[in-house]
């Protein structure tokens, strides 16, 4: 069932399956991006209780819930590999990783920009928010772990088990508002059956989360590339492909 | 639209700081680590063009030893 993926383990087939998603990702990823924010800022209407101040809501909570799903995406890649030994999968794993700890500072800022004029409070011991704090300290620690090793599949093989076990904050953090008393609002739109905000509110925020997406694979298909270069570079086909990127002229000259 | 002008618009109905706050600091991020990963790219290939020149460099030499 799974054997159409298998030779996407190799660092070639990777490397060309992201050039190849690159333009759409990034088209997907503008497009998406700039509807939703205009719409958001300029033609979604007020809220009646927070006035103007909602519309950070079209960052904030996109981001917050794809720094969850990249988590989620970053914690299958680690054990694709471990299961699978998959070089690739480890470095689709440390690709992400930078990704969702910006995803993650993102929410925590906006989030703390939001807190202040609504709250009254940049930031509060919350539960939501102590957790998601935690969500970038594990980003931050797949990273270093990963830095720390010399040789790259040891290093991918510690940080994958780092952050299979940080996968335990995802539910705490998406159950704060229900399991503890805290100051953050509850779910909104994850309550597909009954979503509780107007639907002219609720449709740039879902543009703007798909756009989000598309930003974070066209982000993740560079990394990844990075990554297959560096581990890759005394392959011949590595070397090939960087003078045909930086010495166009050369090569056709031969 | 929801404003009557742009000033309005830039006003935000008082928010006008935390909203541009936050709209800049989210974009500014994602530019930062998007910039940063293609600087990245070019760079690495740089690096792999450099240590193939090198090690050319290196077999050339070890060859004009041998034959003087």
């Amino acid at each position: 069932m799974w054997k159409w993926l298998h030779p996407y383990a190799k660092t070639e087939r990777a490397y060309q399956l992201c050039i190849t998603l690159q333009p759409w990702l990034w088209v997907g990823a503008i497009l998406c991006l700039s509807i939703g924010t205009v719409w958001g800022l300029a033609f979604a209407p007020q809220d009646y209780q927070q006035g103007d101040s909602f519309r950070i809501i079209y960052i904030h909570v996109p981001s917050a819930i794809l720094s969850m799903s990249t988590y989620v995406a970053m914690a299958i890649a680690a054990l694709v590999g471990m299961v699978w030994q998959w070089r690739t999968a480890y470095m689709t794993m440390i690709a992400m990783a930078p990704i969702g700890a910006a995803l993650t500072f993102i929410a925590l800022f906006t989030g703390a920009a939001w807190g202040k004029p609504m709250w009254g409070a940049w930031w509060v011991w919350d539960a939501r928010l102590t957790s998601e704090l935690i969500l970038l300290f594990l980003y931050i620690g797949v990273i270093a772990l990963y830095g720390a090793f010399e040789d790259k599949q040891q290093a991918g093989k510690a940080a994958g088990v780092m952050a299979l076990v940080g996968v335990v904050n995802i539910p705490i953090i998406h159950y704060s508002v229900e399991w503890w008393n805290t100051l953050h609002q509850g779910a909104t739109i994850s309550k597909f059956d009954n979503p509780s905000i107007a639907p002219e509110m609720l449709w740039p925020l879902l543009i703007n989360l798909l756009g989000f997406a598309f930003f974070i694979g066209a982000v993740t298909t560079i990394r990844l590339r990075n990554e297959i270069v560096l581990r890759e570079q005394h392959r011949p086909w590595v070397q090939a492909l960087a003078e045909q990127a930086l010495l166009p002229h050369k090569t056709r000259e031969r | 639209m929801q404003f009557d002008s742009f000033a309005d618009f830039i006003h935000m109905g008082g928010y006008a700081f935390y909203v541009w706050l936050s709209f800049g600091v989210t974009f500014g991020a994602m530019c930062i680590i998007a910039i940063q990963s293609y600087v990245k790219h070019k760079a690495l290939l740089n690096a792999v063009i450099a240590d193939k020149a090198r090690k050319a460099r290196i077999e050339r030499a070890r060859q004009n030893e041998k034959r003087s």
